[in-house]
Formats: C-alpha cells, structure tokens, sequence
C-alpha cells in the first residue's frame, strides 16, 4: 500500500492537486477511501483528517466501504425513471436478498449503486454493469447479465 | 492526402456504443477487405449523431444516406448492394411509420429536417480526436480571427450585440458577463467551463464535449483573449470519462499545434487550460460551489454578491459559462452578431440544444431555434408519442423546472415563456410524459434528487425540502390529508424565497407546476386514496384479468412474493395480501391479463 500511496503524492506534488484530487487517485487505486490511507495523507501533508473525510462525504464518487467484486449501477435520472428504473433496483434488491442499508451483497460479489444520470437518455432505462452501459433494460434482463456474471466467477472488472 | 469514395461516419457515442457500434464496425471492415474496396471505402467513428433511439446509426457521405438499427447480420448484405451494385440498402433505412416508405437521406428524415444546427454544426460528421477535421470545417478560424484582428472590446461588442444568453440555464447576457469581468481591475483572471451536467435526463454538453471539444476550447480561448486572462478550467462530471478523454486529447492537440499555451498563433496571447474532474455532487453546477470545488473543497455555494465576475475563483474575476455557451462562441466571431441574431425571439436569440426523451418515439439530441412550438418539438421531430397513447406533460428545465400541460403546447419556446408557465429553460433537458405518467410521483421524483443533492448549508433548502419529501411521500402512499396541497404550496413559496442559491431556489418548481396544472391527481391521492396513472405502488392493486388469463403460469413462476397461485392453463389469481406490488407479472404476462388500478 506504501508504494500506491507515495505515487499518488508524487502526482500531487507535480501536478499541484488538493484534497479532492488525492481522493480521486485514492478511490481510482483501491476502489474506496481507505481510512488508514487517509491517516497516512493527513500526517505527510499536515492537513488534518476530517477535511478528507469532509470532503469524502459531501462527493457522491467516494465511497467509504469496499465495492463488491462487480458493481451494477442502476441510472436514475429523469428519462429512467419514467421508463421504471425503480423497478431494476427493487428487483436487484430481491435477486440479492438485501437487507435495508446494505449495498453489497455478504460474499461480496455484488454492489448495487444508483447515480443521477449518466447521460443516455435516449436508450432508458439504464443500467451499468462494471462500467459497461447496459441500454433498455428490464428486472428480467438484468439478472440474466448477472446470472452470467456469478457464472463466470472469474475478475470481470476490466470488461468494457 | 488518400481520397476514399465513401466515408462511413458511424456514430460512437454513448448511446450507440453501448447497442454494438463497434462490433458492428469489426463486420464491416471484415466485410470491406473482403470486398476489395478498403482502398475505396474509409470508416470514421464520430461523435453522437443524435438520432439515439435508432442506434446503431450510420451516415454514408458525400450521399448523405442514414442507416440505422444496424447489426452484424445485415452487413454482408449493405456492402454488396450499397458499394458494389450502388444500391443503396433499403431494409436499414429510415422509414416513415404509416407509409413504411423508406427516406434516404438524413436531411429529409423528419427527425433532422426541422433542426438547426450550429452548436452541433460538426456532429456526426468529424472524428472528435482529429485536429485536422475541425480545422478542416473552419475550426480555429473564429479564434484566429479574434487574437490577431480583435480587441478584448471588439470581441465583448460582438458577444453582446449577437443576444447570445448562458445556456445553463439561468440565461445571463453572455456579452454583458464578460464586460464586467473584463472591467474589474486585476492582474488574474480565470475563463471557467461549466461542464457539469447535473441535471438528470439532459446529456446535450456531454454530447459537445464528446463530440466536439474544440469548438469549445475555441470559445474559450476567444473568452481569454475578450476578458484578458491567462488561465482556464473545464470542470467535467466524472460521471462523463469518454467525455473527460476527448478534451484531454483535444488540450494535447492544441498545445502541439500551439492554439494554448505562450504566444498563441504568434500573437502574443497566452493561455493555459486545463481540466479538472468533479466528484459527484449536483450542487456543484452552481457556478459559486463549482469554483470551490475547484479550489479543492467541499462545492458548498455561498451568497452572491459578490459575483464571480469581481470575485470569483481563488477570489479574481471570473467568467464562468456553460458548454453550449462556448460552443456557440466561434460562429458568432466569424459569421457576426447579425447572423446570430437572425434567429430566435425577441428576448432569446439563437438555438438551443435540447435532450428529449421520455415517452415520445424519437427520443435523442436536436437543436433548434429558439421560439419553435412545443408541438414541433414534440410531434414533428420527436414524432409523437409512443405506442399511441396520449401526451400528458412535457417536463422541461430538469429538478428545477416544471411540468407544462397539454393546452401550452403551442407555447413558443424562449426563457421568458417557459418561466412563464412556471417552469425553466434550464440546461435542455425535455422529458415528455404520457397518461402513464403520474404527476404526483413525477413531483416526488425530483424532490427525492434535490433533497438528496441539497448541500446543507441553508435551512431553507436542507429542511424545507425535506419536509416537501416527507408530504409527498405520504400522498403517494396513501396517507395524504387534506389540506397537504395547501400546505406543499405555501412551503414551496416559502422555499423559493429564502434560500441561498439556484438549487433552494427552484427546488420547489416540480412540485409548484405540477400542482398549478395537475391538482386533481394531488386530490385523488389525497381524497379517493386512488392514483389514477396507476404508478403509485402503495396505491395499486394487481389483479388477474379472466377474459385474458390462459393459464401460462409465466407471472406465477415470476412472483418473487409467490403471491400468485392457479394450475396449468386455468386461470390464476393474484392474494392481494401476499402481493408486494412490484410490478414483475404485470411485465411478464404477454396477454395483457394483469389489471393494475
């Protein structure tokens, strides 16, 4: 974890980032913000840690908690909600069994996640399965994508 | 330079990449080589072409034929009859629905006819990643113009006779802001992009930035040279990485070719540019948040005054404006502020982008000039709506606009005639709505995002929406009371006039106009504790519809509540008390057979 770190501050230093951007690196290395990644950040650069944990709160991109091995994110913009997006995630929910509050399922393997809008409105609703866009989905088709996935069980995070 | 026959410009954008563009182009290159013809026949991927719903689409130039739908299969086929016998293919192309005759050319396609293109005046027909093709289109011509043959006055004197209006929303003078900033006193001024597109359901300066970053970066190196600064930010969503890639190899390009950077084109003008990426926050579209954000910290806007053109980034003048606004930038220095002008309203001069989507058959990216009817926009572009039912709405302006009614459809659109019927213009989002669409949940929608979205800091904005949630919520479960209309409408009023930035301050709108226009759906919830779209969860009812049912058992093995029971090509029942509501048989029954009310 050392090395990742110092890296991270190498492109701070160079590239005159700030918090915001240190997060960022943070979140695009390990998937969350790790809070003994933050300790170390805030003794190196004397800002202390609840900026970063300010900062990560406020920002929908960071997360607190590790991700599941895939991540569906289900859009919610306006077009998607029109079209039932609503209905892919209380489907999701179900196929998962996920208590209220939980986002990720107990193996791991799977996170759920919503995000405003990604910008396709024109194929709603939609649905992003590790990073790919999924486009005129319904509960149904979305669990045979995930069906393929748990089937698959090897690393799928660098499809798309 | 090789010369081809035929340009293939086949659409890359998010939407028809994600329907199999690039398998698509796999086939055909396959298809071309085995053909003979990959001397003769070039394939360019472009930025959005627009027309999303028909994706995969493709343009044959110098023809100007439109494909779409396309799929691997149907390959083999259109370049034996398009580019071997010259014919072009008619299966893939557009058909017009009651005549099924087919329509070659994308200019006579309804869809492209009635638009205007001038922010969107490369789409589709450049590849985003190539210098040369912009400038091959006039690119860098307007900023070449403006550093070597303008003044900063000049430039601002074009800026504000052209009318040209911020496209984020707000429609601030664009002229008029870059006057006052370039007349505040200071050694640094910043020229700030605002490219990020919080508003759910709009996707037109993604589309820009995918599709055409320099036409952007070239207003914005005209803004530099206008108001005097060294200094620019794009700030991107990051929820938009394609978008966040293009500009970054369009800046690359530019400083190679010497467009930024010291002494652009020889003419002494410096300017850098570089992109910063948000984090995810809706609030930070406010142009004072956006700038903090910038600055490293939590995007919480403040109060205005001071403005950001006397105090904006790290407290020096600022020009803040949004993607569409720079895009416009370059046609206006060439062609001039009489040109610009020549459309529009009296008020609002121009085109405008829009998103539209929603219920209507062509949903995608359009621009058209300003003062256009809300029914050409809908009916003859859009092309009515889908599967025949009727139009209810057309939301207009994102969380902070409104819903406009049926009898407002000959409204001209315009800033003032849209705030008029008590929504925005916004940044262009336009989601149409039908009789399946309740208005009460509709409201609930955009509150549920602008309360989640509030950033905390003004008691008007984090509490009175939340209490604005909390009514709709119980009128959406059955649990409204009377007087709750009266009350979300006094709340609303109160909302807007206290709080501290655009977010508090039109927060209230969905809720406000659909109230105006739709109170009876708010009293049916409330009084008969019924939702008459039938969209309300907790107000539904699901049941099996007998005259239809034949006993396939597909909504029994799909219940997840194992709430349906019945054998084998008899007629099944719904236990009401076991139901969850969650709309699965209502999806899955291929006869129609299930009732919800």
């Amino acid at each position: 974890m050392e090395a990742a770190l110092e890296k991270i501050l190498k492109t701070y230093r160079e590239k005159e980032g700030n918090v915001i951007s240190i997060l960022q690196d943070l979140e695009e290395t390990f998937g969350y913000i790790p809070e003994n990644a933050v300790n170390w950040f805030s003794k190196k650069l004397d800002i202390p840690e609840s900026r970063f944990y300010g900062i990560t709160t406020f920002y929908a991109q960071f997360h607190l908690k590790p991700p599941g091995k895939n991540v569906i994110i289900v859009c919610r913009g306006t077009a998607c909600h029109v079209k039932g997006s609503d209905r892919l995630i209380s489907g999701l929910r179900r196929t998962f069994n996920l208590p209220e509050g939980e986002d990720t399922t107990a193996d791991r393997k799977f996170t759920i996640e919503r995000v405003a809008c990604v910008g396709t409105c024109g194929m709603a609703p939609v649905a992003l399965i590790n990073k790919k866009v999924h486009g005129k989905m319904t509960s149904n088709k979305l669990i045979k994508e995930i069906k393929i996935l748990e089937v698959k069980k090897t690393d799928t995070n660098n499809e798309g | 330079m090789e010369r081809f026959r035929a340009n293939l410009l086949m659409c890359a954008g998010t939407s028809c990449v994600s329907c199999g563009t690039m398998n698509i182009r796999d086939a055909l290159k396959e298809e071309i080589k085995n053909r003979g013809l990959e001397k003769e026949i070039k394939i360019v991927l472009t930025g959005c072409n627009g027309y999303c719903a028909q994706g995969p689409v493709m343009v044959v130039q110098p023809e100007g034929i439109f494909y779409q739908s396309l799929t691997v299969e149907e390959i083999p086929k259109l370049v034996e009859e398009h580019f071997l016998k010259g014919r072009p293919y008619q299966k893939l192309m557009f058909k017009e629905p009651e005549k099924k005759i087919a329509i070659p050319t994308m200019n006579e396609i309804p869809f492209f006819k009635h638009q205007v293109l001038r922010v969107l005046r490369n789409r589709g027909l450049i590849d985003p990643e190539a210098l040369e093709e912009y400038i091959a289109r006039d690119g860098y011509q307007a900023a070449a113009k403006a550093l070597s043959q303008m003044t900063s006055g000049e430039i601002v004197k074009v800026v504000k006779d052209s009318g040209l209006r911020g496209r984020g929303g707000a429609g601030f003078p664009t002229g008029l802001k870059w006057e006052l900033a370039l007349r505040t006193k200071s050694d640094m001024r910043y020229v700030v992009c605002n490219g990020d597109e919080g508003d759910p359901g709009a996707f037109m300066d993604r589309s820009v930035m995918e599709a055409d970053p320099h036409s952007v970066i070239e207003g914005m190196i005209i803004c530099a040279k206008a108001i005097e600064s060294r200094k620019g930010y794009i700030y991107v969503r990051s929820e938009y990485p394609l978008a966040v890639k293009r500009l970054q190899i369009a800046i690359d390009h530019c400083y190679e070719a010497g467009l930024l950077g010291k002494n652009i084109l020889g003419t002494g003008v410096n300017f850098d540019l570089k992109i910063y990426q948000g984090a995810g926050a809706f609030v930070c579209g406010e142009e004072t948040a956006l700038m903090r954000s910038i600055e490293g910290k939590r995007g919480i806007p403040r109060a205005r005054p001071p403005f950001p053109v006397h105090q904006g980034l790290w407290d020096q003048p600022t020009v803040l404006n949004n993607v569409e606004t720079f895009a416009n930038i370059p046609p206006i220095i060439l062609n001039g502020a009489d040109w610009f002008s020549s459309l529009g309203t009296d008020m609002s001069k121009g085109t405008k982008v829009f998103a539209l989507t929603g219920r209507v058959k062509n949903t995608g990216l359009i621009e058209v000039p300003l003062g256009i009817s809300l029914k050409k926009i809908i009916y003859d572009i859009g092309g009515g709506i889908e599967s025949g039912r009727s139009f209810k709405a057309v939301q207009t302006g994102g969380p902070s606009g409104g819903c406009i009614p049926e009898k407002f459809l000959d409204l001209e659109v315009d800033y003032e005639s849209l705030a008029q019927v008590g929504s925005i213009m916004g940044s262009g989002g336009m989601v149409v709505l039908d009789e399946t669409d309740c208005m009460v949940n509709t409201a609930k929608f955009f509150l549920e995002f602008t309360q989640a979205e509030s950033c905390g800091k003004c008691i008007p904005c984090r509490i009175g929406t939340k209490r604005l949630l909390e009514i709709l919520n119980r009128v959406t479960s059955g649990n409204g009371k009377e007087g709750d209309v009266e009350l979300l409408e006094e709340l609303g009023q109160d909302i807007k006039a206290t709080s501290l930035c655009g977010l508090g301050l039109t927060a209230p709108n969905p809720v406000l106009s659909t109230i105006r226009y739709f109170r009876n759906e708010y009293e049916a919830h409330i009084k008969d504790k019924k939702c008459p779209a039938a969209v309300c969860k907790e107000l539904l009812i699901y049941s099996v519809l007998e005259e239809f049912c034949n006993g396939c058992g597909a909504c029994k093995r799909a219940c997840p509540a194992d709430a349906i029971t019945g054998k084998r090509k008899k007629i099944h029942k719904i236990d009401s008390e076991l139901c969850v509501k969650c709309g699965t048989c209502f999806d899955v029954c291929k006869f129609n057979a299930i009732k919800k009310q």
